[in-house]
């Protein structure tokens, strides 16, 4: 891996892209990981409110009841288990990672 | 089901219409189970993408900004520990300045937010913070109190509890963790007489993001203090980030209250409030403690409700209520 060198850096190292982090993979932080099971979800949205990295995805879906869906980001999830533990009517599973 | 999602500064009603827009990216290298980022994720949302967030050292800017790499998608500027007050105050002239001679528009909103971490607050940054306070700038300052220096490996600060095992407050035969009481900061900013002060904390969202607009309204220096649980640092699992945080606010340890303009009110009130061992036993860092330290522990945080309760004018924290064993 070669590094640029300080010429090729941006004056005062600025980052000119906002919110770059996304191209890094955090998912292979996991030991275990939420499956979100659809029929139980109930669309209380409070694992999007409490997931700290943001990767409980809202997904619009017209086909679904109340007209949304959520969808776990597998990419950037550390699995902490904060989704799992408050999710108030169990419809998140906390399964083993297998790689 | 009718309630829609609002738009940036708008009070809420309840967490569906928080907004979906997300103003910082996944990706970053927090632990698993970081209390910061789900208080930094609404309360951007709730200031809106024309912020500017200045932020001192400390764990936040840490994991965000790994050159050359940034999670903010709001414009972003690192100060060092002591003066995240001043660059917020010279952000905020500065705008001030370029709206007067006609170069940016004069009816723009742009708030100024500082995101700041307890050692970058309660020690090394408290005079900058008190400038801040005194010059009336228009800026929201943001206290993530984890109670310790969790970035440079879990250092005792001003703000870390009773009792708390830290790296520099170890156990042995003679030290049995910290044994100081912390600052009331809270007490501190309202000595300044800001116009408005709360205490946040993640477990209670819709609270948290209502005090958020409050104080970008407020039209002098906000502060917000925030309760920030850190898996590493007090030895919990990460799931357990919100429920630590929860109980909390339940034994009575953190009280959610704000100061808006001279009239105290407490946002969340606990008739009936649980003993202090429900918290302490959920944490690694307090593992140490014995019948004695947990006792002297309840008797500050009875100091507290009682200084608080006195503040609002009722009682409006209950007294300790131990649960029936069955």
């Amino acid at each position: 891996m070669t590094l640029p060198g300080w010429k090729e850096l941006p004056e005062g190292a600025v980052v000119r892209e906002p919110g770059n982090t996304v191209t890094i993979s955090t998912g292979e932080w996991r030991v275990f990981k939420p499956v979100i099971i659809d029929e139980k979800c109930t669309r209380c949205r409070l694992c999007w409110i409490y997931c700290p990295d943001g990767t409980i995805i809202e997904v619009d879906d017209p086909n679904a009841p109340l007209g949304k869906r959520y969808e776990v980001d597998y990419e950037h999830c550390k699995g902490c288990g904060i989704c799992w533990k408050e999710c108030p009517v169990n419809a998140i599973e906390w399964v083993p990672e297998e790689r | 089901m009718a309630l829609k999602e609002v738009g940036p500064m708008e009070p809420i009603r309840t967490h569906m219409q928080i907004p979906r827009e997300e103003l910082i990216a996944p990706g970053h290298s927090a632990c698993q189970g970081c209390g910061h980022f789900i208080i930094v994720r609404h309360l951007l949302k709730a200031a809106g993408p024309n912020t500017i967030v200045v932020n001192p050292t400390g764990c936040l800017e840490v994991v965000t900004t790994v050159f050359p790499y940034s999670s903010w998608k709001v414009p972003w500027i690192h100060v060092a520990f002591e003066n995240g007050g001043s660059v917020a105050s010279g952000v905020e002239a500065a705008i001030k300045s370029l709206q007067k001679k006609g170069i940016l528009p004069k009816d723009e909103r742009i708030n100024v937010v500082v995101f700041a971490g307890d050692g970058g607050t309660v020690d090394i940054g408290f005079q900058s913070l008190s400038g801040m306070f005194e010059r009336r700038h228009k800026v929201v300052y943001v206290l993530l109190d984890n109670e310790a220096y969790m970035n440079t490996g879990i250092q005792r600060s001003g703000s870390t509890p009773y009792g708390a095992w830290t790296t520099t407050t170890p156990v042995g035969k003679r030290w049995k963790g910290e044994w100081r009481v912390r600052k009331d900061m809270m007490q501190i900013a309202v000595a300044h007489h800001v116009p408005y002060a709360a205490t946040i904390n993640p477990a209670y969202p819709v609270d948290m993001y209502n005090k958020m607009v409050k104080a970008l309204k407020a039209e002098g220096p906000a502060f917000l203090h925030a309760y920030s649980p850190c898996p590493t640092g007090w030895r919990f699992d990460p799931s357990l980030t919100v429920e630590v945080a929860r109980m909390a606010v339940l034994t009575g340890y953190w009280v959610l209250y704000e100061y808006d303009h001279g009239n105290y009110k407490v946002t969340v009130p606990v008739l009936k409030r649980k003993p202090v061992r429900e918290f302490v036993k959920m944490q690694g860092r307090f593992r140490h403690m014995t019948e004695e330290q947990i006792k002297k522990l309840q008797e500050i945080i009875d100091e507290q409700v009682e200084h608080i309760n006195k503040l609002v004018g009722k009682t409006v924290i209950g007294p300790v209520v131990e649960e029936q064993k069955k």
